[in-house]
């Protein structure tokens, strides 16, 4: 037994020649770096580093939640993050790519994972995995929220209707956002994956068509899941950038 | 003509990597090499092989650490003057040289449920219509070469979930069984705990190696997760279903 056996357990071991680590190691870098921004920016410096620039807020605060009897210290984000953290944590998507890049199971695809006793989604905490159907009914919540937010940054008080860089990118966000939660896999499932004869009715039907188009956006997940990380911290940055006057935001209005 | 350098594993568990070099043309395949070797310097090589078409699944085996089929890989993917290791299949156990016991998936086939068929319609057939299914079709695509299962951290790094985890090439067949249009069977039958399915976590492995393109993890896996969510994890459809009695 000695020689295979050895080869296939220990850690790390494969015969693969190509660069596997590269991914793994890419996409974790890209996830930590997003997880240590937004935390620094929304919740660590919150009401101490301005969000809103005009008719601009940033979509880490969409909706701006700020009751009285919470204290200065507190972000108002903390009202708001739970819900993309929990839809994010537990998508299909993400879940595969921390699982190999933090957990290392596995590291990459016929490479030797350290664990030496592997129970997966089966027990706690993974098993809350399956909360993501819940993730997803507040996600398509916020999908109306963020698109109000875009519009409003297209109006500013007292001058009116204007645009500048903010609302485009505000705008190009909320469409990204919306993209990666209509294309997610429950959302799939629930709109016409979950049946089993699609041509029972007008109704099954019409949901097969919609459950084809949404298996068109699914495909893309990935790229919708880092397109739309991606846009949401640079809208933020960029909100932020300009409400504490190191940016000046084109525009066409006069007084901002 | 050109030489391939290759590291063959010969032997059983104990055995060790042989190297050979072997002339090749243009346009072989590796299965082609390792017959040329296995005629002309090691009679005695043990590979399992068939269609060479990739439609048999018989000649799996690990090729430069991925598992593939060797009848689907091309030598002019290699660099000129690399060395190519073919392995066994490591998930499973070796009878010698690159052919491996694959029987725990036989044994594993036998308790899958079967499809229970709705009686005929008045005119005494049973009618399927194609929107239905063709999502099946991509099922009956697979050729059982258990790439997928060798792949699979869960039962690869950890053998001794074999008893508990049916593998990807069953969620498949679940997949088949529980989406088929005429299928009678309970919903229990395929998304209920007992094959494993939350042993999965959704690394895609299986997907990134099928040979027949199966998109094994999103049209199968998650859908039976999916399925299994809306019959225990799902407030608001456990609410619809006590309100209007349907599933």
């Amino acid at each position: 037994m000695a020689q295979a056996t050895d080869i296939q357990r220990r850690y790390g071991k494969t015969q693969r020649v190509d660069r596997w680590w590269i991914e793994p190691a890419l996409f974790g870098g890209g996830l930590l770096a997003f997880v240590i921004y937004s935390t620094v920016s929304a919740l660590i410096l919150g009401n101490s580093w301005h969000f809103e620039a005009g008719p601009y807020l940033s979509p880490f605060f969409e909706p701006l939640i700020k009751p009285g009897w919470v204290p200065e210290w507190i972000s108002p984000a903390v009202f708001i993050l739970w819900a993309p953290l929990g839809f994010r944590t537990t998508c299909y998507y993400y879940r595969r790519t921390y699982y190999r890049s933090f957990f290392m199971s596995p590291p990459g695809c016929a490479v030797t994972e350290p664990a030496k006793s592997y129970s997966g989604e089966s027990k706690f905490p993974f098993i809350l995995q399956n909360a993501h159907r819940l993730f997803l009914y507040v996600a398509l919540v916020f999908i109306p929220i963020l698109w109000y937010g875009a519009l409003k940054a297209f109006w500013l008080d007292g001058e009116g209707l204007g645009v500048g860089v903010g609302s485009l990118i505000l705008t190009a966000n909320a469409f990204l956002l919306m993209m990666y939660t209509l294309s997610c896999h429950s959302l799939r499932h629930l709109i016409g994956g979950g049946l089993d004869c699609f041509s029972c009715s007008n109704y099954t039907r019409t949901r097969r068509k919609a459950w084809d188009i949404l298996s068109l956006a699914n495909e893309h997940h990935k790229g919708w899941a880092w397109a739309s990380l991606i846009s949401v911290g640079l809208a933020d940055l960029y909100v932020h950038l300009v409400a504490n006057g190191v940016l000046t935001d084109l525009n066409t209005w006069s007084n901002f | 003509m050109p030489k391939a350098h290759l590291k063959v594993w010969r032997g059983d568990d104990s055995g060790q990597y042989v190297e050979y070099d072997v002339e090749y043309e243009e346009g072989m395949v590796v299965l082609d090499v390792v017959h040329r070797l296995q005629a002309t310097q090691a009679g005695d090589l043990a590979i399992r092989w068939n269609c060479k078409a990739g439609k048999c699944g018989s000649c799996s085996a690990e090729i430069n650490g991925k598992p593939k089929l060797q009848c689907m890989t091309r030598m002019g993917t290699f660099i000129d003057g690399e060395t190519i290791t073919i392995a066994p299949l490591k998930t499973f156990p070796i009878i010698r040289d690159l052919v491996t016991d694959v029987s725990w998936n036989y044994r594993v086939a036998e308790t899958m449920p079967e499809l229970k068929l709705s009686g005929p319609d008045a005119s005494g057939h049973r009618r399927m219509q194609q929107i239905d299914i063709d999502r099946e079709q991509e099922f009956r695509k697979c050729i059982e070469c258990y790439i997928c299962q060798d792949v699979c951290h869960v039962i690869r790094d950890h053998p001794e979930n074999q008893g508990n985890f049916a593998g990807p090439r069953f969620f498949v067949q679940l997949a088949n069984v529980a989406m088929h249009p005429l299928d009678q069977n309970p919903k229990s039958a395929t998304v209920a705990h007992g094959f494993g399915l939350d042993y999965c976590n959704i690394t895609k492995c299986c997907t990134d190696v099928c040979p027949e393109g199966i998109h094994i993890t999103d049209n199968a896996i998650i859908p039976l997760k999916e399925r299994r969510v809306d019959e225990y994890y799902d407030p608001i459809r456990a609410i619809g279903r006590k309100l209007f009695g349907k599933k």
